[in-house]
């Protein structure tokens, strides 16, 4: 189950924090909208529709670049967020996506 | 104080925004950490000055490297976050917030933020350090937050000792480990929730803290308000964050985020050979000894004479014994006068007066604890990207 708070992130136009009184107030928190945004490349939908359930795409953007962080990098951490974090993509999915972030990043 | 590459980036951006008529592309500046791929925006959050962006969603915030020149405390708006699970609590009531302890106790309890502040209060002042603080210097690279050195702080924690509450509710026979779940949680439920354990005669030292204070005021949102654990001397993995769960249990505990994740190499120093993989593993525990240079960074050009290096230096909970620096890129050191003493949990500053005449240096500094330990001159390696503590260096030239 996917829950479906992702919309209040969009809606999320003014960034803030909401305390009512200065003693034991209930404190509403904004966070600022995101800014990250994938590279165009192939597949791309399939990892907007895959990945950003649980993450922003700076934890992609962020990560280490170059020859030895290709096909196997990128394979690992696919591996790793169905294996470990539960992600439910499919192989075909998977296999797309490995190819989308070891040809853009 | 702004380092030298933040400064060359944000001329770059405003001359950039200023030739396109519009600054709109470029709402957010740029910082650029001394690392491939390091460029990171600076962003505004609630309750926070502008910090180093790595990931938005969850949050994850680096504190500017200049902020710890200011002093040995971190302000609490400037203290680092970092979250591992998406489904943040953005709307907390103090006063309906509960602490339940329970599992292998006698009594179990649900205490109310209330109930906690009446308990005896105590005050600490500790650093609290992602474990993959400065992941991103790390040669070979290795996956995860790709960190500089700034996902770490120090500040005065006020809560109560965890052993009072262990206390009240009656630690059983036989129990082994206390575990930690906070109100953070997955977006699925097929993620494992972020829960940390503790061996139980660690969780009732008498350190090992819940704090609901932070340098005299409440929790920022985004360092755990109302609650958290704090666990001196370790690495923050351990300090969780809006801390409404406490379980004592009679086993070790087997869940993803202590058995499977946060481990080091079951080695001396932690590492291993760079490029392979450790034959066997332990948690992630006390952090390595560290020291920086906080009022000159690498690159900077300074007027020939006199000046004062200064930094801070810290260690897993030994404290402090002596910072020594070397201005010829190692060959001599000299020892440099420490700070005030906040505790062996905290930051210590250090000073040292020293004469530059023209020409280009390689200024070091080394930190030794009350232990003996101290700082290796090559970077150590692990496969995560933990306790990184080489003996830094900067460079700069005086002309």
């Amino acid at each position: 189950m996917i829950r479906q708070f992702l919309p209040l992130f969009a809606t999320a136009a003014i960034a803030g924090l909401v305390l009512a009184s200065a003693n034991a107030a209930p404190v509403s928190y904004t966070l600022p909208d995101e800014t990250a945004a994938f590279k165009p490349g192939p597949n791309l939908e399939v990892v907007q529709n895959n990945c950003t359930a649980c993450h922003s795409a700076d934890y992609i953007n962020t990560q280490p670049r170059g020859p030895k962080f290709k096909k196997d990098f990128w394979q690992a951490e696919v591996t790793k967020m169905i294996k470990v974090y539960g992600a439910p993509i499919d192989d075909a999915d998977a296999a797309k996506i490995v190819d989308y972030l070891a040809a853009t990043y | 104080m702004l380092d030298r590459r933040e400064m060359m980036k944000r001329a770059a951006m405003a001359a950039l925004a200023a030739g396109f008529g519009s600054a709109k592309a470029f709402a957010l500046d740029t910082v650029t950490l001394p690392f491939d791929n390091g460029e990171r925006p600076l962003v505004k959050y609630p309750q926070k000055r502008p910090m180093i962006g790595l990931t938005s969603r969850p949050p994850q915030l680096e504190t500017p490297f200049s902020v710890f020149n200011d002093g040995p405390i971190t302000p609490n708006n400037a203290f680092f976050v970092r979250y591992h699970l998406a489904d943040v609590p953005l709307d907390i009531d103090p006063d309906k917030f509960t602490l339940e302890i329970k599992g292998k106790v006698d009594r179990p309890l649900t205490l109310s933020l209330k109930d906690i502040r009446k308990l005896p209060a105590v005050e600490l002042v500790a650093v609290n350090q992602c474990s993959g603080n400065s992941r991103g210097f790390f040669n070979p690279r290795v996956a995860g937050g790709q960190l500089g050195n700034g996902a770490m702080g120090n500040a005065r924690w006020r809560g109560v000792p965890l052993k009072t509450v262990l206390d009240k509710a009656g630690v059983q026979q036989g129990a082994k480990q206390v575990t930690f779940n906070g109100m953070d949680g997955p977006v699925s439920d097929k993620t494992p929730d972020f829960v940390k354990a503790l061996d139980i005669d660690h969780a009732r030292d008498g350190e090992v803290m819940l704090a609901y204070g932070m340098n005299g005021e409440d929790l920022p949102v985004l360092n755990g308000f109302p609650l958290r654990l704090v666990v001196p001397g370790y690495y923050g993995t351990y300090w969780v964050k809006h801390l409404n769960e406490i379980t004592v249990i009679d086993d070790v505990f087997d869940g993803y985020w202590m058995k499977s994740a946060y481990r080091i190499p079951d080695t001396p120093c932690g590492c291993v050979e760079p490029g392979t993989a450790p034959k066997a593993t332990i948690p992630i525990n006390r952090f390595t000894v560290r020291s920086f240079i906080t009022n000159l960074s690498d690159g900077a050009k300074l007027k020939p004479g006199g000046t004062t290096l200064k930094g801070i230096a810290f260690d897993g909970g030994k404290g402090i014994k002596e910072v020594a620096v070397s201005i010829d890129g190692g060959k001599t050191w000299t020892p440099a006068k420490l700070g005030k003493d906040l505790g062996k949990y905290s930051f210590r500053e250090w000073k040292l007066p020293v004469k530059l005449a023209a020409g280009a240096y390689e200024l070091k500094v080394r930190a030794t604890n009350n232990a003996g330990d101290t700082q290796p001159t090559e970077p150590t390696w692990n496969p995560p990207g933990y306790l990184r503590n080489v003996v830094e260096t900067v460079r700069v030239t005086a002309a």
